[in-house]
């Protein structure tokens, strides 16, 4: 066996190139893989830390879908034995900086052991938690935004922006008295209790808690399928380079195994070889694979938790953790992956050792293709089935992984059937041998070409989406942002000044008062606007009229978001119950971008005549006639003495705005590029696999007199009309795959449908890109070629005898 | 009940009889008592408004055990117990109220000791002391009656492993200990307020975890509130509450200090007349020691109050009713055998390190 193993492990002595691109083939696909799974475990961590070490993560929760829940429900659930914790929720404006406070019973919640650690830790006496002046626990980089007489406690297992608390302090600092946000259902519960529906019927219990702790997870859910989607396919793409390098040392290797099974090597032994040596080779690429892939989620992750934390709020911090099962499963990726991908080369050895011919197999490629077509039929259908029967953002991504992998199988099959074609209409002697020539390459290359085929189509796909959505997007922003400067203010007499001011100057003011509500499942947020001709003009409507906006000054109607709509099923004419005891009817829905919650916009007259706790956070300004926004803004600060952050010109607010979705998709990009770079690489693995085979091929060729130099240019020819063909085929796939994505993805993803847009142009640019690939890709073959001695070709002969 | 929060722990050392607060350093708080009431040998009981809760005490307890015997005539005991401890002398409403309180009830039969937990913050309703009519209760546990006195009283409890629900009638009068209730707990005059209610006769039903079962016997409620530890260096305490069989009672504690123990405690006649003893004249001595959770605990004593000719034998009826609480301590039915025979409730405190 050591014997084997050795003569084995010599091999790649001989083709250290070989063995460079193999380890660098399993490398890339580990690394890309590993690093995405670094990434979404960071960012999972960094909820769960949130959630899970104060442990209220997945435990159920009571709600009022309809009503507040009072301080009554908690204490008629406690006298009747439930063992239930209290919790309050809301946006507290400390200082310059609103936080939600989380206000739970340190003597009830699942989280209270840290919160006395904490105190522990900070020297502090545990009674102060309950006693006044407060505690209030928050991420270190969170505390400095904190304002007031209180204790001030690092937390790092809380997201940032968010404030725990004793809830005795959070009603004080929420001035909100009696009240509570939900109810938190403790796991042991004592025997034969009173069913829920019977003491609190106005409650409803949610299966996990949506707090502000929980929202990450699910806000973010659908960016991380997609990273995963991504490296998943760079996986696949990875292995078909593993794929052509293992069967090509195979391949090789003929003569010495030939010469193993002569001394007596049995054929188990030699496969016990072959898979100890690939394991090893796995394990080392695997380990190389996972240094990558750790540098490069390093790289990305502050682009991505920059992305999650100004796109969806969601807590992730930006540096990195070296897990132990994270090594473990990349190294378990790297060997599995191996393994799949040497299938053929198994079978391969297994023939050599029966002393099959190349003949057979050639023959029995007809019957591939045949299952080939069926496997593909097949996916497609499971994966529209996926669509139809599992809901949400699960199915929408098992009908593209359906979709894709179907569209990729029956590849070799449409390339043996154009070619064929192709031959009937062909008389050019020459022209004939080369398609012939390589439609008998197909089944070699068709791995490698099914892979260019998913990376350009997830290219096109997602590409289309992120530019379709970035062009609504800023066409949005530009009319969301009606006002020409913002003006932030802490205060309601802060906002007084700068209405009055805003009245002396001749600006006309938009002021944007709010009130926070709640529906069945989500935070609400009601805005009143004034009337002015901006909203009229601008407001960026989904669906309504032009008397939209009239039937919201004149008869209290309202704008609800299309997150809202789409989540309640909601349209115009409906009614929405926008606080326990306001329902109003639907007079329009708009777009609402980057925003996960609800939201519903009334005139300012309604909103003051119906919610109580309104505040004004934000005055959008617009200059008179003649005064330009710069000196408008100047003399505001001055005047007011205001901060320079506290007034902010549209243009800032705009370019923030598409600097954070910029930010959002550098991840998809570098993954889009690198998809492509590995696809290359295995078209390149397989053209070296072939090599050894093609000698005898163009021998023949060459004897008759076609010129090295034409044999390379053909070469060429070849591979770049196999990379033409492939991109015209991802084409229509990749837009498809970018209509799932617009319409089914972010619909469920988010609640919103986005129009799409073509960009010829960047399909343009990727099919330059493709071809540049295939041509590297061919560039080795055919240096070589040219490079061939006569004495080489010749030799062809001398060895069929 | 494992790994509950340091804070609770905390708490529960302001609130128990103050051997951990000891422990834990908060001796200092009671003797300056900040801002709380102290309890004066010139104050006098009024009932029943002192069956309410004293808010502006520190500490405070509705206390009650009972031996109950099975129809089959299995003995077992129950334990129900409310502690309030307040943070602050202050009564407001809401969560802003310092007021904290803990609720214990136990079962225990000779081979099985089931326990459980509530705490609860005061000023919201979730737990409390009132009259008229009278109730004590924390989340679903609850001890009440129909008028504002302790005549006629319902005890339950509930919890995953048992539960039970007894109807309670007083066939005596209260019992005021020490000095017309005012206590003395140490040589240095640390003292409570403290009465008793010893002579309930109890019907009910007691749910164990083969079932429910139907049970008799008598029961012992002790109420009790102060704003003062013990005495610095006092560690833990012995109380017990033993019933004989010519209906005489008999209420004693050692506490446990490092100068010198300190004992008091006082004789019940028949009829319900207290005679409170000296200190010295109670004396209790451990005869046999079990092995508890690692702890050496003293579950057999030499009971003895030479005045009364009496010395008695003091078996726990189950050797493991450890109350593995926040603030754990040893609590459990007893018998009572040698001058005088019958049954009753014992405590120990401070075994726990």
């Amino acid at each position: 066996m050591n014997v084997t193993l050795h003569s084995f492990l010599r091999h790649w002595q001989r083709a250290p190139f070989q063995l460079v691109l193999l380890l660098a083939g399993l490398a890339l696909a580990t690394a890309l893989w590993s690093a995405v799974q670094a990434i979404n475990t960071e960012a999972r961590a960094s909820y769960a830390r949130a959630v899970d070490e104060l442990g209220a993560r997945d435990l159920p929760v009571l709600t009022a879908p309809e009503a507040t829940i009072s301080l009554d429900h908690y204490v008629r659930l406690r006298r009747a034995g439930w063992q239930v914790s209290p919790v309050l929720e809301g946006q507290w404006q400390s200082g310059s900086e609103a936080v939600t406070v989380l206000g739970v019973d340190p003597l009830s919640y699942p989280g209270a052991p840290e919160m006395s650690r904490a105190a522990e830790d900070n020297d502090l006496d545990l009674l102060a938690l309950l006693r006044p002046p407060g505690v209030l626990f928050a991420h270190p980089e969170t505390l400095p935004d904190l304002d007031g007489p209180y204790h001030l406690l690092p937390m790092e297992q809380l997201p940032p922006g968010v404030v725990l608390t004793d809830i005795s302090l959070a009603e004080r600092l929420l001035d909100d008295v009696g009240r509570l946000s939900r109810i938190v259902i403790l796991p042991d519960q004592p025997a034969s209790l009173p069913p829920l529906d019977q003491i609190v019927p106005e409650l409803q219990q949610n299966a996990a808690s949506d707090s502000a702790m929980a929202d990450p997870e699910r806000l973010t859910r659908s960016f991380h399928l997609n990273l995963t989607a991504f490296g998943l396919l760079s996986f696949c793409v990875g292995l078909f380079i593993v794929q052509g390098s293992v069967t090509l040392s195979v391949e090789q290797r003929r003569g010495s195994i030939r010469t193993l099974r002569c001394l007596g090597v049995s054929a188990a032994t030699l496969m016990q070889a072959l898979f100890l040596e690939l394991i090893l080779l796995a394990l080392l690429a695997g380990a190389v694979g996972l240094v990558i892939g750790y540098g490069l989620a390093a790289l990305l992750l502050p682009d991505v938790s920059a992305t999650l934390r100004g796109l969806y709020g969601a807590p992730v911090e930006g540096s990195l953790t070296l897990r132990l099962s994270w090594v473990l499963s990349g190294l378990a990726m790297a060997v599995l992956g191996t393994c799949i991908a040497s299938l053929q080369a198994f079978i391969a050895l297994r023939r050599m050792t029966r002393n099959l011919s190349d003949a057979a197999v050639t023959r029995s490629a007809g019957r591939t293709y045949a299952m080939c077509g069926a496997a593909s039929v097949l996916l497609i259908a499971t994966g529209w089935a996926a669509l139809n029967l599992v809901q949400g953002l699960l199915g929408g991504f098992m009908f593209l992984a359906g979709l894709m992998l179907g569209a990729a199988l029956p590849l070799s099959l449409v390339f043996y059937g154009l070619s064929s074609g192709l031959l009937r209409l062909t008389r050019a002697p020459l022209l004939r041998w080369m398609v012939a020539d390589s439609r008998l390459q197909l089944p070699g290359l068709s791995l490698s070409l099914m892979a260019l085929l998913l990376a350009v189509a997830t290219n096109i796909g997602v590409g289309t989406m992120v530019s379709s959505f970035r062009l609504t997007f800023v066409e949005w922003i530009d009319q969301r942002l009606a006002a020409e400067i913002y003006v932030q203010v802490e205060t309601p007499k802060q906002a007084e000044r700068v209405l009055n001011w805003a009245d002396r100057n001749g600006a006309r003011a938009l002021p944007q008062f709010r009130s926070d509500s709640r529906t069945a499942t989500a935070p609400l947020r009601i805005y009143g606007v004034v009337d002015d001709p901006l909203y009229r003009d601008n407001w960026p409507m989904v669906r309504g009229d032009g008397n939209s906006w009239h039937r919201v000054y004149e008869q209290g109607q309202v704008l609800i978001n299309e997150q809202l709509a789409h989540r309640e099923a909601l349209r115009i004419g409906d009614e929405v119950a926008l606080t326990p005891t306001w329902t109003a009817r639907i007079a329009g829905i708009y777009s609402d971008y980057g925003n996960p919650d609800g939201q519903a916009t009334v005139a300012l007259a309604t909103l003051q005549d119906r919610a109580s706790q309104i505040a004004v956070t934000q005055i959008g300004l617009v200059s008179p006639p003649g005064v330009s926004l710069g000196a408008l803004a100047g003399s505001l600060r001055r005047d007011l003495n205001l901060p320079a952050r506290a007034v902010v010109e549209k243009n800032t607010v705009r370019s923030a705005s598409i600097g954070i979705f910029d930010r959002t998709f550098v991840v998809t990009g570098a993954l889009n590029i690198l998809t492509l770079a590995v696809a290359g690489f295995a078209m390149l693995t397989s053209f070296l696999s072939q090599w050894n085979r093609r000698l005898p091929q163009l021998a023949p060729v060459w004897a008759m007199g076609v010129t090295r130099r034409q044999l390379a240019q053909f070469e060429l020819l070849r591979s770049l009309s196999f990379a033409v063909l492939t991109f015209l085929l991802a084409l229509p796939l990749g837009l498809f795959l970018a209509w799932v994505l617009l319409n089914i993805i972010n619909l469920e993803a988010f609640g919103w449908r986005l129009p799409m847009f073509l960009f010829p142009s960047d399909w343009g640019r990727l099919f330059l890109l493709t071809g540049v690939a295939a041509a590297l890709a061919a560039l080795v073959p055919v240096v070589r070629l040219l490079r061939l001695s006569p004495a080489t070709l010749l030799g062809v002969f001398a060895g069929d005898r | 009940m494992t790994d509950r929060s340091n804070l609770l722990r905390t708490l529960v050392a302001l609130l128990s009889l103050p051997t951990l607060a000891v422990a834990q350093g908060y001796a200092n708080l009671g003797s300056e008592a900040e801002g709380f009431a102290v309890p004066s040998p010139n104050g006098t009981l009024s009932f029943p408004a002192d069956h309410a809760a004293h808010p502006d005490y520190r500490i405070e307890w509705w206390y009650l055990t009972s031996n109950l015997r099975t129809n089959s005539g299995e003995d077992l005991g129950i334990q129900w117990t409310l502690f309030r401890s307040a943070l602050a002398p202050e009564n407001t409403a809401g969560w802003q109220s310092p007021q904290v309180w803990m609720g214990h009830a136990a079962v225990t039969t000779e081979d099985d000791h089931l326990f459980a937990e509530r705490i609860a913050r005061g000023g919201i309703g979730q737990a409390g002391a009132r009259t008229a009519p009278f109730s004590a209760w924390i989340d679903d546990w609850e001890m009440s009656s129909t008028d504002a006195t302790l005549d006629r009283l319902r005890l339950k409890a509930r919890a995953d492993a048992f539960s039970y629900d007894l109807q309670l009638n007083a066939h005596g009068p209260l019992v005021l200990h020490g000095e017309q209730g005012y206590s003395v707990k140490s040589a240095d005059g640390q003292a409570s307020f403290y009465y008793a209610q010893p002579a309930y006769s109890v019907t009910g039903t007691v749910t164990l975890p083969d079932g429910p079962v139907e049970v008799t016997g008598d029961a012992w409620l002790d109420r009790e509130w102060s704003s003062q530890p013990l005495a610095p260096d006092q560690d833990g305490w012995d109380w017990f509450s033993l019933r004989f069989d010519d209906d005489t009672k008999l209420m004693g504690f050692v506490l446990r200090g490092a100068r010198a123990d300190f004992t008091s405690g006082t004789w019940i006649s028949a009829e319900g007349e207290a005679e409170p003893l000296a200190p010295g004249q109670f004396a209790a001595v451990p005869q046999r020691w079990s092995d508890v959770g690692g702890r050496d605990i003293p579950t057999a004593w030499r009971v003895s109050l030479p005045a009364r000719d009496l010395s008695v034998t003091v078996e726990a009826l189950n050797p493991q009713a450890w109350m593995g609480t926040t603030f754990s301590y040893w609590e459990g039915p007893v018998r009572v055998t040698g001058s005088h025979n019958g049954t009753g409730y014992l405590e120990m405190t401070g075994y726990d390190d």
